[in-house]
């Protein structure tokens, strides 16, 4: 009956990790290509290390609702310890995923206990693994940059947008332009930016670093499935 | 003030009806292209979440040649006081606040309405630490409802943008000269970016003209600029109490006389789709985007139910409400609130009142899941069947 194709994403990590630029990116993306779009961010207190969520729908018909994404179809975890610490806004922190979801999750180990990958066997998800911010000290020279390695691993998992609109977004998001951050995100901004002599040579890292993060992404065979126990 | 670069100064119409361009943009964000095109004199502020991006957003316009004056007061009591008396002194303001920042300053709230003046202020409605909180909530709004203030609660950014532009139109008609309240629920509007349409950059409201004003502007200049206001504080003799009586009645009826602007500018105080439902929705702010996921899960599930959306709260469509509602058999309030005055307001202005079921109420910084609306209403026509059996 309902023809319209949606995905909703939800990106938890902590504060100052970028999920929050991480989604205005792949929103921002979606809408260059056309599609329907809305971004928004969760967080209580804004410091770094905090829980701190952001949220992106992407549709092919209007997306009214608003708030947090309760039930994603792809979850990104930024941080190990939103998984093993609980540093997110819901528990378990796969809660809400619909069935064949996707996780993706910034580690190079498993950190879902037994119990927890049970259940998401039979949520039939898949889930994925992407060391993204080993990958980004590696190629762009900062920790700074794990959201962008989050997003190469995303697009090697599923190309919710073409890699030009997720481009264009970066040099519209760094190329200081109107956008207008808060203080601390300001600071973050200048960190990243401030490596580099031009922000055309940090779009081309930024562009090296997420097929590097793409070429990584594992995934992670769950009980009963095909490599499975 | 216009920046040099505003050429295009007479454009009512073009900046309401004209052609826009496409933005992916924050709530925060036009809340700022609104007042880069409203010609503002002057702009004060004081921080508070969810609110400060919006505010600081206007200072950069200031510094960009937008506003004549802007600065940061003490708090927001002191900021309201000041705009209040930058109005008085005939200059077009504007600015800002959240929850526990409105409730600080709710004093000047209602001396803004007394005094005619005709002050927009954007709330972006949070938690007013009942107990604390910074999440989206917009309790704050049915506090505010006998303040003397028109109130026009914004669905999305779009309308944010909209209605702060035509919130200055309504405003300064002379047979109105009220401040107007223009609410968003925070956080769900002024960080959620989404695509707007926003008229082109070199278009801004014409000035604000203070000769128009019902109420003289306040020269300090030329004494004794007391005798505006001193006959009308107190019932100190005959005269005195018989004015203060008429002038309280005159903004009562200022806001009345609001309608036909409301109308003229925002196409009626609500809006109603579906018409011939027998179900409807009924709502305000982002409850009303909830709903409309609601309707799309009624709707594939064969049920046929109607959608009210409510812009104006202040002056309430009251009239509108009962004649919509006429032929209906249930009415579902969702609100972000605790306390439910949108519920309670509706129930006060239509007969049959117990077809108003006010529910769910989300508060404390959740959204509103759509199931949960479609849960109220399945709840509400099973009890109307058993009630239909007894």
């Amino acid at each position: 009956m309902n023809a319209m194709e949606k995905t909703f994403i939800r990106m938890s990590g902590l504060g100052g990790q970028g999920a929050v630029t991480a989604a205005h990116i792949l929103g921002s993306a979606a809408n260059k290509d056309g599609l329907e779009s809305t971004v928004n961010p969760f967080f209580g207190a804004e410091k770094r290390l905090a829980p701190a969520e952001s949220y992106v729908r992407i549709s092919s018909e209007k997306v009214y609702e608003k708030g947090e994404v309760l039930y994603p179809n792809i979850i990104m975890i930024f941080h190990p310890h939103v998984i093993t610490m609980g540093k997110c806004y819901t528990m378990p922190f796969f809660d809400g995923l619909q069935e064949g979801g996707s996780i993706l999750i910034n580690a190079d180990a498993p950190l879902v206990s037994d119990e927890d990958l049970r259940h998401l066997a039979d949520l039939k998800a898949k889930v994925y693994y992407v060391p993204a911010t080993d990958i980004a000290t590696k190629v762009a020279g900062s920790e700074l940059s794990t959201n962008i390695a989050m997003l190469g691993g995303l697009y090697a998992m599923r190309k919710l947008t073409s890699m030009e609109a997720l481009k264009e977004s970066m040099v519209e998001r760094f190329g200081g332009g109107k956008f207008v951050a808060s203080g601390t995100t300001a600071a973050l901004d200048d960190a990243v930016t401030g490596k580099f002599a031009k922000v055309s040579q940090m779009i081309e890292k930024n562009m090296e670093l997420i097929a590097a993060a793409g070429a990584a992404l594992t995934e992670f065979p769950l009980p009963g499935t095909k490599g499975g126990e | 003030m216009c920046s040099e670069k505003q050429k295009n100064r007479d454009t009512v119409a073009e900046l309401l009806h004209g052609l826009r361009n496409k933005a992916f943009i924050t709530g925060s964000e036009a809340v700022a292209e609104a007042v880069k095109r409203a010609n503002v004199d002057m702009a004060i502020a004081y921080p508070i979440t969810p609110q400060s991006e919006s505010m600081h957003l206007v200072g950069e316009l200031f510094a960009k040649g937008y506003i004549r004056d802007y600065y940061r007061a003490e708090n927001e009591f002191a900021v309201m006081a000041a705009v209040h008396g930058a109005a008085l002194g005939g200059g077009r303001v504007f600015t800002a606040t959240s929850g526990p920042g409105t409730l600080r300053a709710m004093e000047m709230f209602p001396v803004w309405a007394g005094a005619r003046q005709p002050i927009v202020c954007a709330f972006m409605c949070r938690g007013v630490s009942l107990p604390p909180s910074i999440q989206p909530e917009n309790i704050e709004m049915g506090m505010l409802l006998d303040t003397g203030m028109l109130m026009l609660h914004a669905e999305n950014g779009q309308d944010f943008f909209d209605m702060i532009l035509q919130a200055y139109l309504i405003a300064e008609q002379p047979d109105v000269h009220l401040p107007v309240g223009v609410f968003a629920d925070g956080f769900f509007v002024t960080h959620t970016r989404e695509e707007m349409l926003l008229p082109p950059e070199d278009c801004c409201l014409p000035p604000y003209d203070p000769g128009f004003a019902p109420v003289p502007v306040f020269d300090m200049e030329t004494p004794p600029m007391r005798i505006t206001r001193d006959p009308l504080l107190n019932k100190s003799n005959f005269i005195s109490g018989s004015a203060n009586a008429s002038w309280h009645q005159e903004v009562l009826a200022a806001a009345e006389r609001a309608r036909k602007h409301i109308a003229h500018f925002m196409g009626g105080l609500l809006e109603v789709e579906n018409p011939g439902a027998k179900i409807f929705i009924a709502a305000s702010g982002t409850a009303v985007s909830q709903s409309r996921e609601a309707l799309r899960m009624m709707q594939a599930e064969g049920m046929d139910a109607g959608l009210i959306k409510i812009k104006s709260i202040r002056p309430f469509p009251a009239s509108e409400l009962s004649k919509a509602l006429e032929a209906a058999d249930l009415v579902v309030v969702p609100e972000f609130n605790a306390g439910g005055w949108l519920a309670r307001e509706i129930r006060a202005s239509i007969d049959r009142n117990h077809r108003v079921i006010g529910a769910p109420r989300v508060f404390g910084g959740m959204t509103m899941p759509p199931w949960l609306i479609v849960e109220e209403v399945k709840k509400a026509l099973g009890a109307g069947q058993n009630r239909g059996g007894c």
